[in-house]
């Protein structure tokens, strides 16, 4: 018991060892952080000498992971967005409907003429002329029905259909809603990683939160304004035909069209046909750039089947204008003077440098296929977050050396075996942050200060059995190894039950919480190691070499 | 020469007045129900939806000239509040303002904020916006329910978690000293009018966590005291129990509680109140886990017959896991 064999000692010193190595590139934070960069800035863009200096200002055959700041320590906008999936619904209603049309008209001398009524958002309703040949329109309409495949819904077919009176009801089935939901995220999760990518900031976090959440934090953004504006518009670019022009807003637009008003020109409104000629799906590529008259302006390029469709209708409608339509705006309408075969073309609105960049940005990463509304938004800025950090070291440290104190005056020799410990301690919990690359936020350093408090507890607990055992003179050394021994049940059930509000609050939380749960978990890990395998053979080395016929604790 | 917190050999009896102290707690419990009920939570955006906007200026803050620029803006119930910090330099003058969440279900738009910072911006030219942070009113009700099944599921684990380990008195002692703790809480947050948010729920988890942790060693040591001194009274065991961690159990609370201390002196304003209601939570937590913990285990008594089961341990099979 109280000899550690060799391979054991190499191990646990290997661990701290190793520990240590990995929370070390943490003292020169800024260091480590310019040769991470740049790293990644001389694969990207090609070497200089002022990177490769900055490179060189940390070894590379070093570790060089560092503990991520959380926003509120780095200053940074946090969004909660919330993905309109009902959006997706009804549009895939209103492209259904073209079809149920048809299969009804094959089944019309049975139920009579057809018309489509106004249902709930995200249904596809119809009136029977006949009420009696519903069994017909219902077998007619069920015939568009696809199987889906997904695992959960096998057998399953993408609408449920269904008859009440005159009115035959379309909608979409619960699995392929499902179906529907999860790729929608995953389409708007990957569009908006593109579009903050774009702009090429710091480790941003994109995640899938809840059914139809997404979560994003990017730190170093000034403000999360900032960060809607550029994820925020659907970017959906259509090219419609223009009917007319007009000052009056509340124009009917006549069937199959649609009244829009113009982005630049206030006041004028453009009555367009609905369907586009081309969308922005059939983008290739999007840059901006400066028209003839060196105004700012914005190139794009169609891939082949956009090209062609595109071609064809500038052929035939040579003089007439066309709209360029951005989320329900016209950016333009300019007349078409020739055929465009190339499939490329420029936009000119009233933009400015900035707001050309940014509309190629959106066009190139493509349209959002459903709106989304922001729940929740954080900004923090970076003088707060420093000010943060400044007042986390000072109070880490005070406390740190107000425990080492106190354990010194309170145990003597074994306080300053606990001591090392605590210090091993925090160096662990840091080289493990580091390894895992978690982000520490402003509670998560409140957690490492309550572990700097509470890791002692395993230590104390050990301690004060030794002195009792000490009592029934038993000699140091089976004072020592009995201590470790009735201790351990004590510090496992103190610990696990800890450790299990750490998971909990881990699972329940977010943001800064999470954080704050992982150095917490982190902590009690480390704490309870180093209690009882550090100190322990700190103190069976010490114990060794001098024998002491008594200790005192 | 050592630092003793408590003497080496105590033999207090915890018990002999034990129905003041749990006639007190009894009543601060319900004291702090009352204060819950009536004066209520003061629940941060997180909770209740709304917008926080923190100013910082080299001018002193004037309040009324804040609350005329933005009552112009007729954004509904605004509070406005002034920080004041010991780490704050001269010329650092600090607000905190708050204004009622304004649409169904989002936060708050670009062009509020806007206004807002322009109106604020027309009073005092000096003033920045370190942080602003908004959560609209459909989140905010998630929270809520997120956070209450956060306290109640860590509370319910601990039960079990005990109840496997010992025996399921240990269990409601634990969880009975948990309640309270979680209760005195949120009472000195409605009776102080403290903001009450998010990271307060993490606070209160970690509560839960330490007090269970201070009765957990208690509780091992009464197990364990229960094998040796069979014959011994229950009431004997756990006093015995609780003098022979005394030492430990002032050590350990003592150590945090001077790691707190410096956090809350030291840490800076934005996070004092989540250190607060630890520091508060750990000092309660240290109480109960002896005075409420304990004595619910007395009242609802442990059986004692283990000489049927082998090896004479107390509790379960799960009892002896790590051995």
């Amino acid at each position: 018991m109280l000899d550690f064999a060799l391979w054991k000692r190499v191990a646990i010193w290997g661990v701290v060892l190793l520990g240590l190595l990995f929370a070390a590139p943490n003292m020169f934070y800024s260091r480590v952080e310019g040769h991470n960069d740049a790293l990644k800035a001389i694969e990207t863009q090609g070497a200089t000498p002022e990177l490769i200096a900055k490179r060189d200002g940390w070894p590379g055959w070093l570790p060089s992971g560092l503990v991520n700041l959380g926003l509120d320590l780095r200053g940074g906008a946090h969004l909660l967005a919330e993905v309109q999936v009902e959006d997706v619904y009804a549009d895939r209603m209103d492209a259904l409907w073209p079809d149920v049309r048809d299969a009804l008209r094959e089944v019309r001398d049975r139920v009579g003429p057809i018309r489509r009524i106004d249902g709930t958002p995200g249904t596809l309703q119809v009136r029977l002329g006949e009420p009696a040949g519903m069994p017909a329109a219902l077998e007619a309409v069920r015939g568009l029905a696809r199987p889906i495949v997904s695992l959960t819904g096998v057998g399953a077919s993408d609408i449920d259909v269904s008859g009440e009176g005159a009115v035959l009801t379309v909608q979409l089935s619960e699995p392929e809603k499902q179906a529907t939901i999860d790729r929608t995220l995953r389409q708007s999760l990957e569009i908006v990683r593109r579009r903050i990518d774009e702009v090429g900031t710091r480790e941003p976090t994109i995640q899938r939160q809840g059914e139809d959440r997404i979560l994003i934090e990017v730190p170093g953004i000034g403000s999360a304004d900032e960060l809607k504006a550029l994820i925020g518009t659907t970017a959906r670019l259509t090219f419609n035909p223009v009917v007319s022009r007009t000052s009056n807003p509340n124009e009917a637009p006549g069937a199959s069209n649609e009244l829009l008003p113009s982005m630049d020109e206030p006041g004028t409104y453009y009555i367009i046909e609905k369907t586009p000629v081309v969308s922005g799906e059939e983008l290739t590529d999007s840059q901006p750039a400066f028209d003839q008259n060196g105004e700012p302006s914005v190139t794009f390029r169609f891939n082949p089947s956009g090209a062609r469709k595109f071609g064809q209708y500038t052929a035939e409608h040579v003089g007439s204008p066309f709209a360029i339509v951005l989320d329900d705006e016209v950016i333009s309408a300019p007349v078409i003077r020739e055929a465009i075969p190339s499939g490329s073309g420029q936009i000119t609105g009233n933009f400015t440098v900035e707001e050309s960049t940014q509309l190629a940005v959106l066009l190139r990463a493509g349209a959002l296929p459903a709106e989304l509304t922001f729940l929740e938004e954080r900004t923090i800025g970076p003088q707060l977050g420093a000010d943060s950090i400044e007042a986390g070291k000072i109070a880490s440290a005070a406390a740190f050396l107000l425990v080492l104190l106190f354990m010194w005056a309170s145990y003597g020799l074994f306080g300053l075996f606990a001591n090392v410990a605590l210090i091993v301690n925090i160096g662990l919990i840091f080289g493990l942050l580091s390894m895992i690359g978690a982000t520490l936020t402003l509670p998560g350093i409140a957690g490492i200060v309550l572990t700097i408090g509470m890791a002692v507890d395993a230590n104390v607990l050990v301690f004060e059995r030794i002195r009792e055992e000490l009592k029934t003179a038993k000699g140091p050394a089976r004072a020592i190894e009995l201590g470790y021994q009735r201790a351990l049940s004590a510090i496992l059930d103190a610990n696990i039950t800890t450790f299990l509000t750490a998971v909990i609050l881990f699972v329940m939380g977010s943001g800064p919480v999470r954080g704050f749960a992982v150095t917490l978990a982190i902590g009690i890990v480390t704490s309870v190691f180093v209690a009882i395998y550090v100190t322990r053979m700190m103190i069976v080395m010490w114990m060794a070499r001098r024998r002491p016929k008594s200790i005192v604790l | 020469m050592r630092l003793k917190l408590v003497p080496s050999n105590t033999s207090w009896d915890f018990f002999k007045f034990s129905h003041i102290s749990l006639g007190a707690s009894a009543l601060a419990m319900v004291v702090s129900i009352v204060l819950v009920f009536t004066m209520g939570l003061n629940f941060g955006i997180d909770f209740k939806g709304g917008t926080t906007i923190r100013t910082e200026s080299s001018q002193p803050v004037d309040v009324g000239a804040y609350r005329q620029a933005i009552s112009a803006l007729d954004l509904g119930d605004v509070s406005i509040t002034e920080v004041f910090d010991p780490s704050f330099g001269p010329g650092k003058n600090v607000a905190q303002i708050r204004i009622q969440a304004q649409g169904d279900a989002e936060s708050v738009t670009p062009e509020t904020i806007a206004a807002l910072e322009q109106a604020l911006s027309a009073v005092d030219p000096s003033i920045t916006f370190p942080s602003v942070e908004s959560v609209g009113p459909k989140v905010s009700g998630e929270l809520v329910t997120s956070a209450a099944i956060a306290v109640s599921l860590s509370i319910l684990a601990m039960l079990v978690y005990i109840w496997l380990r010992f025996e399921w008195q240990f269990g409601l002692g634990a969880v009975v000293a948990l309640i309270h703790d979680v209760t005195l809480t949120m009472g000195i947050f409605a009776g102080l009018q403290l903001k009450f948010d998010l990271a307060i729920i993490a606070a209160l988890l970690t509560i839960v966590g330490y007090s269970v942790n201070d009765t957990v060693v208690v509780f091992d040591r009464v197990r364990e005291n229960l094998r040796k001194f069979k014959k011994m009274a229950l009431k004997d065991v756990l006093n015995l129990s609780i003098n022979e961690t005394l030492s430990r159990t002032t050590m350990t609370s003592f150590t945090t509680l001077l790691a707190l201390i410096a956090l809350i002196v030291l840490g800076g304003d934005v996070i004092r109140g989540f250190v607060f209601a630890m520091t508060w939570g750990i000092i309660v937590g240290t109480y109960s886990s002896i005075f409420v913990a304990a004595n619910i285990l007395l009242m609802l008594g442990v059986k004692r017959d283990w000489s049927k089961e082998g090896d004479g341990g107390a509790g379960t099979q799960f009892a002896n896991a790590e051995r």
